[in-house]
């Protein structure tokens, strides 16, 4: 089987393969920098001392992290039609999705974040006659930052290989272009190789750089 | 938003003319207490009732916590071996079970269902491989599997290494110093220390591969997320047919939570606590 | 008894120890005593092969440690140790600890274990603890449940790892008695500790450790009679003032 290993398909599939590498960069940036915003907002009303802000919070992240990504990918890709009342296009029901899912583990992350900064460093803080937000701005958050960087980047690589999913609604990223090159040429090893090189390639060297990161940074 | 939709949860109750012969269905689901009554049993409803869509939930339910529960035993087993190889002294041993994780890790599940699936079985040696697409029962539903449980067995790898690792160093200069054995010490002190003070996030394994069973849609295993879609797409109810697999999805979560929770508790070591779910 | 020659140790580029040679005799107490970071704590490691050592030869019973075919668990079983930080099994029970060895390496039968065991715990004087697990004892109790789990092996030598430097003051005596009558009863011992009560009371031979090396080996008489030179006795005057 390997004797047989075409490496002319992959480079004639390059390109198609670079489109989709793009639209899934695309979606993993969008769905990091939306779902920390939104993720912080989350956080931030799970640990305000307004009741409703927290349970609303607490049941969407519940909801949220038990549901598998392919069903939150099919409710937005269905269902958001209906509610926006015309279809909007496969790519923004998953940037929707992706976003509106990843939140949720984000703001446990940013949460646990700020939880992790004992009483005492506050009450050290305040002691010295600190106000409450400047023993928040000086002391809290830059020591939760320290300790959330290295969860939320390999959070990120998480999500970055969690794109791959958009193929069950079509949307041709890197893996569907792959697929749909390894169906049409029937070149279904070289294809499903590839990517799996290319996603453990990026992977591996992106996990490697947030464990010097975190070795780099440890308090 | 105003938004334009007809809810209809009888649709998912309805049954087969062939089933119901008495033409009442006594089903009640989820909290809506509807009687399938009229609206259902007759073909002349429309496509609606065509097909018995409430025993496809069900089936769909069942495969999922079947293919999990399967690739749970995968895992733990396959997850234990690994995260210990890589405390091992041996430099080998240890080389190999990383070389493992960060493969299994660092590729998406989804390429690597397509591996198993479409990949695995051509390099297989000729009559194994004949076996596998030939005469292999339900090859998707083994390939879904071995391809969840070997996955996340790079993922409680990790726990089960990083729960070793948490055990100070005197406990294994202890347990030699008595004359046990490094096997021995492992079995005895380890392991269950290790197991006990991992329960949090191997719990949240367990739900990561319970959720990623849907992703065995994509090479044709019908469990339950797949079974929705298939009803969202025969009937146009897909409000009805996601919120059913939302809620089981939710409901099993919750059922897992609360068991590991006694289990948990049931087996704390007196005077510690345990680590924190990841 | 317990050999020492030669023995030199590295860390990769750092020595930890530097042409040690030590005994003790059947019977004997040597007390090894020295500022941290000297490497008494990994010599004794090395005397049951907790560490390995790169140079020398340590022979216990005429066993040589660090050779190839030696059968490092049957020799262990036999040289009790007793830990700073007590390590018992945090799962297990008091009895259940004192057990484990005994029916898995001695392979004796349960009943025996536990009848043994509660033998050692009466003899600790923790017999009504029997059931209970690490977390709720007393930092002594624990540490005289750790030398009763040793003692259940029936060792032919006993080293201790500074044993109670982990103990808050009013526990140390109960842990010290025990390893004053023990040593009184002829066990040979292999002590590292800053108590020097105890050193005067049973040691036969007070071993000075620093910086890797032994700087000072006498008799108990000679180490506490005679002023010492140059760092054991800046040691000496450090801990006995305190």
């Amino acid at each position: 089987m390997f004797a047989d290993f075409d490496f002319q398909v992959i480079v004639e599939a390059a390109p198609i393969l670079w489109r989709g590498m793009l639209i899934t960069l695309l979606l993993t940036a969008v769905a990091i920098v939306g779902g920390i915003l939104f993720g912080t907002v989350l956080a931030l009303m799970r640990l305000s001392r307004f009741m409703v802000l927290s349970v609303f919070s607490g049941r969407y992240v519940d909801a949220f992290r038990s549901t598998p990504l392919i069903l939150v990918i099919f409710w937005f890709y269905f269902a958001v039609p209906y509610v926006v009342g015309r279809p909007i296009g496969d790519l923004y029901s998953v940037l929707i999705a992706f976003t509106l899912f990843e939140a949720a583990y984000y703001c446990e992350i940013i949460r646990a974040g700020i939880q992790s900064i004992r009483q005492p460093q506050v009450h050290a803080g305040l002691a010295l006659g600190l106000s409450q937000w400047q023993t928040t701005r000086s002391i809290v958050l830059p020591q939760a930052f320290r300790n959330m960087v290295p969860v939320i980047l390999t959070q990120a690589i998480v999500l970055f290989q969690d794109t791959s999913l958009v193929y069950v609604v079509g949307l041709k990223d890197f893996l569907t272009a792959a697929d749909l090159v390894a169906t049409r040429d029937n070149r279904v090893l070289e294809l499903y190789l590839t990517a799996a090189v290319v996603y453990f390639v990026l992977c591996f060297i992106s996990s490697m750089w947030v464990k010097r990161l975190r070795r780099q940074y440890a308090l | 938003m105003e938004m334009k939709y007809n809810w209809d949860w009888s649709v998912l109750l309805c049954r087969l003319p062939e089933d119901d012969p008495t033409g009442t269905s006594e089903t009640t689901f989820g909290g809506t207490t509807a009687t399938a009554g009229g609206a259902a049993q007759t073909f002349d409803t429309g496509a609606d009732c065509a097909q018995p869509y409430l025993d496809w939930i069900v089936s769909g339910l069942g495969w999922t916590v079947v293919v999990a529960c399967c690739a749970w035993v995968i895992t733990i087993s396959l997850g234990s071996v690994i995260g210990v190889s890589r405390t091992v002294n041996q430099p080998m041993v240890r080389a190999i079970a990383t070389t493992y994780v960060e493969i299994f890790r660092n590729i998406p599940l989804l390429v690597q269902m397509f591996i198993w699936f479409f990949v695995v079985p051509e390099l297989l040696p000729e009559d194994a491989g004949r076996w596998v697409k030939r005469e292999l029962p339900l090859p998707e539903y083994w390939t879904a599997i071995v391809c969840l449980g070997m996955y996340h067995a790079s993922r409680t790898a990790e726990q089960v290494r990083a729960g070793i690792e948490s055990i100070p160093l005197g406990q294994t200069h202890a347990g030699l110093a008595t004359g046990l054995t490094r096997v021995q010490v492992y079995r005895y002190i380890l392991l269950p220390v290790s197991y006990r003070i991992i329960i949090p996030p191997l719990t949240s394994d367990f739900m990561g591969i319970f959720k990623n069973s849907s992703v065995a849609l994509t090479i044709g295993v019908m469990e339950l997320t797949a079974q929705s879609r298939q009803i969202a797409e025969y009937t146009f109810n897909i409000f009805e047919a996601f919120t059913v697999a939302t809620v089981l999805y939710m409901m099993v979560t919750l059922i897992v939570v609360t068991v590991m929770r006694v289990v948990e508790a049931k087996v704390r070591i007196p005077g510690t606590i345990a680590m924190g779910g990841g | 008894m317990i050999e020492v020659e030669n023995v030199s140790k590295w860390f990769g580029d750092f020595q930890v120890l530097d042409d040690c040679s030590t005994q003790v005799d059947k019977g004997q107490v040597v007390v090894v005593c020295g500022p941290s970071g000297s490497g008494k704590s990994t010599l004794v490691k090395c005397v049951n092969g907790l560490e390995p050592f790169q140079e020398g030869i340590i022979t216990v019973n005429g066993v040589s440690v660090g050779a190839e075919d030696t059968n490092l668990p049957k020799l262990r079983s036999q040289i009790g140790m007793v830990f700073q930080n007590f390590e018992l099994f945090p799962h297990m029970t008091v009895l259940e600890n004192i057990c484990l060895s005994q029916m898995k390496v001695l392979k004796r039968e349960k009943d025996e274990a536990e009848e043994r065991g509660m033998k050692l715990l009466d003899r600790v004087d923790l017999i009504d603890q029997a059931a209970k697990h690490p977390a709720h004892l007393s930092g002594g109790q624990a540490q005289r449940v750790a030398i009763a789990r040793a003692l259940a092996m029936d060792p032919i030598a006993m080293l201790f790892d500074e044993p109670t430097s982990a103990l808050d003051p009013e526990m140390i005596n109960e842990v010290l008695d025990v390893m004053v009558t023990l040593a009184q009863e002829g066990m040979t011992m292999m002590v590292i500790t800053h108590e020097m009560g105890f050193a005067k009371q049973v040691a036969d031979r007070v071993v000075f450790m620093d910086e890797g090396r032994i700087e000072d080996d006498a008799g108990k008489d000679e180490f506490f009679g005679e002023p010492r030179g140059g760092r054991a006795r800046l040691f000496l005057s450090k801990i006995l003032t305190h």
